[in-house]
């Protein structure tokens, strides 16, 4: 603690502070905050309002019937968690066009986004908004951690950091993502990424994933700064700066004359 | 003849300096080179001439020491007293371990105390005067390689090594193959010899089979659960990490790990550019060796949309459209394909083993 | 207040170092001092070596700290060993760190996870080690490229460079085999593709591969004898040549930079005792310092997040630890078509090249530049006064255009890395980066050498017209000028203390006879190589030109030494004792030899 005393008046510890400020109210908002106990049954009325923003939003490039265009794929069948993945994530509606779709700001609130769903979901059978009995992270972590071993580091990295697909694409980093995200992905496999339906990951074993995934953001440092958890590459590039930079000063006021 | 004959002429010290190739008449009396003026003068250090600033730099050197040695009981103090689950949240490091940072820091302070301390007082109290070494050649002068050579050859005539060259020659040979036993038993007993170990792999034997006869076809197994897969389990878009069935129960299942590791898909049946891949395969479900071909890593990052398949260590890229066939990167074969097909049960089986040995090439494969 | 002491030549300097007479021993000390010398006889070669003579320059602290590195990579390495398991042995964890629990792993693996949580301080010692690890071939190739770019290794220490190649080659393996022995998913496809590597050797790779795993891959046995490969082999011989290493720096003594009193006879400096022992003997505790710092604040190889080795897993961004990057990356560009069936047999030199034949091929290249050179410039004179880099524009050049050739291989190993970190395409990278290792090292070569020649140049110009003052002159005819202060001896002598080897003259291919001389395409070679090492290359100014741009009206010899093909200088007007018209181009003593000599 000598360490952050000694520090308490630099000009960078307001900053810090304001920060941690500001990740606490977020924190303690996001844990507070009343949610929906469960993606309630959608009603005609969601279905209509869901048509009318729809319209506004996506028709452009998915087609007045959602069937599809040459600038975007059919949504009969996507079902209701499609949408709520790639809405509650920012990814759509599709700010502008690129190798892939990017997590973004958020445009649709959660009625919005509840009431688009219901109306994709009335398109065709597809799979719903998962219960969050499955998406709490309440799994088995050591299970999980297996599990997206096998399934999901090769292209998310071992803790998620993410990583490069082929011709720009690349499998976008999984730290502190809702658990209702990560399972609506593994369910419907958005963009590059294939589907885990329940027959190959069951609901269980997707919440053991999300449990795993929770833990890596949450879990202290064992180590110090874990230099954005990418292996060899970031390790390589401290020791070949900081490292080396900080034993060449040393060596240089070592060999300095005195004054 | 000696190398000396071609060199370059010199400019040094006793020829005449040339100006490109006398365009200048003369020096003018002048050297031809600049001489070396000597050390300069010593510049005295505030600590030299003042005995207030020499003070000044003993007390930070102490203060040095002394911080090292606080350090230490702080090291001390940290393994003893903080609990090793305990966590503290730094600036730009986030939540850590509170042990292990305290541990480091103080090691570090600890050692940077000592060895700054050192440093400061030999650049501010140690005389900071120049000292002149003289060099010596490095080769010995000639009387004493001449009396190395007639060791060399007084020993050589004691020993009649001259005139007993049946001794020479047999010693030579027994020499030349001392080694021979040592490296034939390290080489012998390091490993086995690889026969066609590389060329097979669990998916050619059978569960249950008997000398190469009967059995059942194995089924495909998720990895890591070892549950068998069902046809209608792969739906459009999935992948499956795929195990042979009693893998756990060889003698060296990492072994065959390594080499029977399958990613099973599924493509649109229309979309599937060989027919020989569309025969091993069953309504559009193929199952491709998880291999690389180039090094060996399992290659599993598979692209749903355009059905390629990426090994994440050097970048070759698999169509899986197209058989596997590589369309980037540093591996020259497809990816072998595994022959499937549907039991009664409706679980995924494997027909035969892979046609072509699969991962790495090796010399060998042919 | 600073005061000066007279000047004093380098050898009256060298008359003190006997002045001090031997001390005479007092007390406990002088009484232990005479027990071991009267059973030892050390005295004579301690004062030796009390009185030995470092030069001070930061960069020849680069050495040291590998060395040091060395000593804290042997302490902490063996503090590891008392809890490291080497075994492939099949465990379940059962150890505190909760995402494990119940994992099947090896107990290598296992133990290295206890290492980590459940033996207290064992994770920073293991940092320690993997952080001084890093940090030791860092400062083993920053201390290659010094003696590679001030030409320290021309003779007599030809020899100390090979053992110093030897000993980088060796690191790099001993790095290799360290980094393995976790057993974790990372080191763990590090080692699948070692075995790949080794299977691509042409006819005896399988053979090979299974003896060094004692079968197929992984097998058991890898990890143990891995393990006595880290900890036992591969330290007795690095210790040992770097033991030799040392002993030849204390035989040559130290090379020096060229400097006011540095000759070649000579080496200016502090005594080891005491200026070095607490210069050199405090730098290990800062360099031990730093490293364990910087492990107590950044995590190095987190194994616990990697999970167990699987040959079915693998995560993205699957690289080797920095410095075998450089292998990793050629196999990442090479491309495909280079395997090829012949014969029967598979040839896989799109693997062989990158990850067998590269390493020793670029050392073999590198051990043998120092002879290369010798033979060129058939000098064969002993060197203790460094180059400036400048003043050996070729080799510069070539140096950092083999650096170049390293780097993008280097780079690419980290292709995925950018390409998510940079949002680039992967594909475009690696295209990228496989034009960039043909086309690179030429122009890097090129433009070394242009801005070394240019370097040479501003020296040659700053001992003739002095160093600009910044004070402007008005003459009566209303010309400006810039005063121009002239260099003292001291700080000239640094800028004029070179020589520039010249390129060999073609002698008669054949003798009176017209009978072809012995030896003749060997010497035409020569002669060509040293044509292309030398042909571009500055002078040092001479007495005789400093005097001719002193006066005016002696311009011709200045400009005699100016030939610069068909390109005469100009030179403007000076004012006597060293001043420049402003907007006058500047007067170079500019040598190049005309192409027409070969």
């Amino acid at each position: 603690m000598s360490f952050l005393a000694a520090r308490r008046r630099h000009p960078a510890a307001i900053v810090l502070v304001l920060l941690l400020g500001l990740v606490v109210t977020g924190g303690l908002y996001t844990a507070l905050a009343p949610k929906d106990a469960k993606a309630a049954t959608a009603t005609a009325d969601d279905v209509k309002a869901g048509k009318d923003l729809f319209l506004a939003n996506c028709a452009s490039c998915h087609g007045t019937n959602a069937n599809g265009t040459a600038a975007g794929p059919s949504l009969v069948g996507v079902g209701a968690a499609a949408v709520d993945f790639q809405v509650g994530t920012g990814r759509m509606p599709l700010t502008q066009p690129g190798v892939q779709a990017q997590r973004n700001k958020v445009t649709m609130d959660a009625t919005e986004t509840k009431q688009l769903a219901a109306y994709v979901a009335s398109l065709g059978p597809g799979p719903a908004v998962p219960a969050t009995e499955y998406t709490n992270g309440n799994g088995n972590i050591a299970k999980g951690g297996e599990l997206f071993r096998v399934n999901c580091a090769m292209c998310h990295n071992f803790a998620g950091s993410g990583g490069a697909l082929t011709r720009g694409k690349f499998a976008p980093s999984l730290r502190n993502i809702e658990g209702k995200h990560i399972y609506e992905a593994m369910l419907t496999g958005p963009q590059s990424m294939p589907v885990f339906n329940d027959t190959n990951l069951s609901p269980q074993d997707k919440n053991d994933v999300i449990a795993y995934l929770h833990n890596v953001d949450n879990e202290a440092n064992a180590g110090g700064h874990n230099l954005g958890n990418l292996g060899p590459v970031s390790e390589g590039m401290f020791a070949w700066t900081i490292g080396i930079g900080l034993l060449i000063g040393a060596a240089v006021w070592l060999g300095r004359k005195a004054a | 003849m000696s190398e000396h004959d071609n060199l370059p002429e010199r400019s040094s010290g006793s020829s005449p300096v040339d100006l490109s190739k006398g365009h200048v008449e003369g020096t003018g009396g002048l050297p031809a080179r600049f001489e070396n003026p000597g050390l300069p003068a010593h510049v005295h250090r505030h600590g030299d001439d003042d005995d207030a600033a020499a003070r000044r730099s003993e007390r930070q050197v102490a203060g040095l020491f002394v911080l090292s040695m606080l350090a230490t009981v702080g090291f001390a103090v940290a393994y003893f007293a903080i609990d090793k689950n305990s966590t503290v949240t730094l600036p730009l490091v986030g939540v850590t371990n509170a042990l292990h940072v305290a541990l480091g820091v103080t090691l570090g302070l600890s050692l940077l105390g000592i060895g700054l301390g050192a440093v400061h007082w030999a650049k501010t109290l140690m005389s900071d005067e120049e000292i002149v070494e003289e060099r010596h050649v490095l080769r010995s002068d000639d009387g004493a390689r001449q009396g190395a050579i007639d060791v060399l050859t007084e020993g050589g005539e004691s020993a009649q090594i001259r005139r007993r060259p049946l001794i020479v020659y047999t010693l030579g040979g027994a020499l030349g193959l001392f080694a021979v036993p040592l490296g034939l038993q390290l080489v012998g007993s390091l490993g086995p010899l690889p026969k066609n170990d590389l060329s097979t792999t669990l998916w050619s034997t059978r569960i249950g089979q008997r000398d190469g006869k009967g059995g059942r076809k194995r089924k495909l197994m998720r990895d890591p659960e070892g549950t068998a897969i069902r046809l209608t389990d792969v739906t459009l878009g999935s992948v499956f990490h795929v195990l042979p069935e009693g893998i756990n129960e060889t003698e060296h299942p990492l072994n065959e790990k390594v080499k029977a590791s399958v990613i099973l898909v599924r493509l649109e049946e229309s979309k599937i550019r060989s027919q020989r891949q569309r025969d091993w395969g069953i309504d559009g479900v193929v199952a491709y060796s998880k291999i690389c071909t180039h090094v060996g890593c399992p290659v599993g990052l598979y692209e749903q949309q355009t059905h390629h398949l990426l090994c994440p260590c050097h970048q070759s890229t698999f169509d899986m459209t197209d058989d596997c066939k590589v369309i980037f990167g540093p591996a020259k074969r497809p990816l072998p394909q595994l022959k499937i097909s549907v039991d009664t049960e409706g679980y995924l089986v494997a027909d035969q083993g892979f046609a072509e040995p699969v991962g790495p090439s090796f010399w060998e494969r042919g | 207040m600073s005061t000066e002491t007279p000047a004093r030549s380098a050898d009256a300097l060298r008359k003190d170092d006997d002045t001090s007479a031997p001390a005479k021993g007092a007390g406990a000390v002088g009484a232990v001092a005479s027990w071991v010398d009267e059973r030892t006889g050390t005295a004579k070669g301690f004062r030796y070596l009390m009185r030995k003579v470092f030069p001070d320059h930061w960069s020849f602290m680069l050495g040291e700290i590998a060395m040091y590195s060395l000593v804290i990579l042997l302490l902490t390495g063996t503090f590891l060993t008392f809890w490291f398991v080497p075994s492939a042995g099949h465990t379940v964890y059962d150890g505190s760190y909760e995402p494990l629990k119940g994992i099947a792993m090896s107990e290598a693996y296992a133990s290295t996870v206890d290492i980590s949580f459940d033996v207290r301080g064992g994770l920073i010692i293991r940092q320690i080690h993997h952080w001084a690890a890093l940090l030791f071939i860092v400062a083993i190739m920053l201390h290659m490229f010094r003696v590679f770019f001030t030409g320290a290794f021309r003779k007599p220490r030809e020899i100390n460079w090979i053992i110093g190649l030897t000993l980088l080659m060796l690191a790099l393996v001993e790095g290799f085999a360290g980094y393995s022995l976790p057993d974790d998913l990372l080191s763990g496809t590090g080692l699948r593709a070692a075995e790949g590597f080794m299977l691509s050797i042409p006819v005896l790779g399988s053979y090979i591969s299974y003896m060094v795993f004692g079968g197929g891959f992984p097998g058991e046995a890898i990890i143990p004898r891995l393990f006595t490969v880290h900890v036992l082999l591969l330290p007795a011989i690095i210790v040992g040549l770097f033991t030799a290493h040392i002993i030849l720096v204390m035989v040559h003594k130290h090379t020096q930079y060229p400097g006011p009193g540095r000759t070649e006879k000579n080496v200016v400096g502090f005594p080891m005792m005491p200026v070095y022992i607490a210069k050199a003997g405090g730098f290990f505790f800062i360099v031990f310092g730093i490293t364990a710092l910087i492990a107590g604040l950044v995590t190095i190889n987190p194994i616990w997040a990697y999970g167990p080795y699987e040959p079915t897993q693998v995560t993205a961004g699957s690289q080797p630890d920095w410095y075998m990057g450089f292998a990793d990356g050629a196999l990442r560009l090479l491309p495909g078509f280079l395997e090829f069936d012949l014969l029967g047999r598979t040839w896989s030199f799109n693997i062989f090249l990158g990850a067998i034949a590269l390493i020793p091929v670029l050392f073999t290249i590198a051990g043998a530049y120092p002879f290369l050179e010798a033979w060129i410039t058939g000098d064969k004179r002993e060197h203790h006064i460094l180059d400036r880099p400048r003043n050996a524009p070729t080799r510069t050049a070539l140096g950092m255009a083999a650096i170049s050739f390293y780097a993008v291989l280097f780079f690419a190993a980290g292709n995925d890395i950018m390409a998510i970190k940079l949002h680039l395409s992967i594909n475009d990278i690696t295209n990228i980066l496989r034009l960039s290792a043909v086309i690179l090292p030429p122009l890097v070569f090129w433009v070394t050498k242009r801005i070394c020649l240019s370097l040479q140049r501003r020296d040659r110009d700053l001992v003739l017209h002095g160093r600009e003052t910044g004070r402007i002159v008005r003459t009566a005819d209303g010309r400006f000028f810039e005063a121009h202060e002239p260099l003292d001896a001291h700080t000239r002598w640094r800028l004029v203390a070179f020589e520039s080897n010249r390129p060999l003259e073609l002698p008669e291919g054949s003798d009176s006879n017209g009978v072809r001389r012995m030896g003749a395409a060997k010497q035409r070679l020569r002669t060509r190589l040293s044509g292309f090492w030398f042909n571009d290359r500055i002078e040092a100014v001479t007495p005789a030109e400093l005097a001719a741009a002193h006066h005016r009206g002696e311009y011709e010899a200045l400009e005699a030494a100016a030939v610069e093909d068909s390109h005469p200088q100009e030179f403007g007007g000076h004012l006597h004792g060293g001043a420049e018209e402003i907007g006058t181009s500047h007067a170079y003593g500019h040598l190049e030899e005309e192409k027409s000599d070969r």
